[in-house]
C-alpha cells in the first residue's frame, strides 16, 4: 500500500465516569491493528496511549470523543473534550502529578502517569487545553511500514 | 516457561482454568497502581498484584502481560473475572504477599 491509501477512521465516545467502559476504544482498536496484521509493538504502543487518554477523559473531563486514522504507516489519535481544561499543561506533564479524586486513587488510578506514559508511548504528542473549555491531545504512533 | 507452568511451580491457583495456558512468561513485574503497571510492566510478565478489579483486566490485556498473580487473597471481583475469560487473561490466585508472590516467580526466572 503506498502513501495515498484512505485512512481508516474509528469514531469512540467516551462516558463520563464509568470506569468499567474506559478501555473499549483501545481493546477495540487494538483488536482492529492486531487483525490487520500492524507489529507487535507498535499495537502496544498504540493501546497503552490511547487507554491512558480513555482514563484521563473518564477521570477528569466527564466523557469525550475520540477520532482515529489508521494507515500503514501511521496511527493518528485525536482526544477532545470540554472539560475544565488544564491550567498548568508542564505540571500536569510532570510524572507523580494528579489532581485525581480519592475515590479514583482507590481504583488504582491517578498516580500522574497518564499524560507522561501518552507522550512515552507515543512519536508525537501535542496536547492543548483552556481552562474553562477543554482539552484536545493529537498523537501518533508510526508504524515503520512502507 | 508457559503460565500454566509458572501457576504450577509456585503454587499458585488459577481462578478459573487458563485461557492461554502456553502463553509464555518472559518476565515479572510488581505493583498496584495502574498507570505505572500500564507504562512499565513488560510484554509477556508476570504481573503480581492486589488489583482484582476489571481495570486490572484491561490493563494486563493492553499491556499484554501473560498472567495476573493476585496476591494476599485479594478479591477477584466478577466482572472482572468475566471480563478476563473473555478476553483471554490468564488470573491466578495466591495467599502469598507480592514481596514473595515475586519472589516465588523469579526463583523459576532468574538464573540461579
Amino acid at each position: 500500500m503506498g502513501e495515498t491509501t484512505q485512512a481508516i477512521r474509528l469514531h469512540y465516545d467516551v462516558p463520563g465516569d464509568d470506569f468499567t467502559r474506559a478501555g473499549e476504544a483501545s481493546a477495540d482498536l487494538k483488536a482492529r491493528l492486531k487483525a490487520l496484521g500492524f507489529p507487535p509493538d507498535a499495537v502496544r504502543k498504540v493501546a497503552i496511549s490511547l487507554y491512558e487518554g480513555e482514563i484521563n477523559l473518564a477521570i477528569h473531563a466527564g466523557g469525550g470523543e475520540i477520532e482515529v486514522a489508521v494507515t500503514p504507516q501511521r496511527v493518528d489519535m485525536t482526544l477532545s473534550d470540554q472539560g475544565p481544561g488544564i491550567e498548568d499543561i508542564p505540571l500536569a506533564m510532570s510524572e507523580g502529578y494528579s489532581t485525581a479524586p480519592d475515590e479514583v486513587r482507590s481504583l488504582g488510578f491517578g498516580a500522574g502517569m497518564g499524560l507522561p506514559n501518552m507522550k512515552k508511548y507515543t512519536d508525537e504528542f501535542q496536547i492543548e487545553s483552556v481552562v474553562g473549555e477543554g482539552t484536545r491531545i493529537q498523537m501518533a504512533v508510526r508504524l515503520g511500514r512502507a | 516457561m508457559t503460565a500454566a507452568e509458572l501457576c504450577e511451580r509456585c503454587g499458585f491457583t488459577p481462578a478459573f482454568p487458563l485461557p492461554e495456558p502456553d502463553k509464555e512468561i518472559r518476565g515479572g513485574f510488581c505493583g498496584d497502581l495502574l498507570s505505572w503497571a500500564m507504562g512499565r510492566a513488560g510484554e509477556g510478565c508476570a504481573w503480581c498484584t492486589v488489583m482484582g478489579s476489571i481495570n486490572a483486566v484491561a490493563v494486563a490485556s493492553l499491556a499484554d502481560a501473560a498472567l495476573i498473580v493476585l496476591c494476599h487473597d485479594a478479591v477477584l471481583m466478577e466482572d472482572a473475572r468475566a471480563r478476563a475469560a473473555q478476553q483471554g487473561i490468564n488470573i491466578a490466585l495466591t495467599p502469598l504477599p507480592e514481596f514473595e508472590a515475586a519472589a516465588a516467580v523469579a526463583g523459576q526466572l532468574l538464573p540461579r
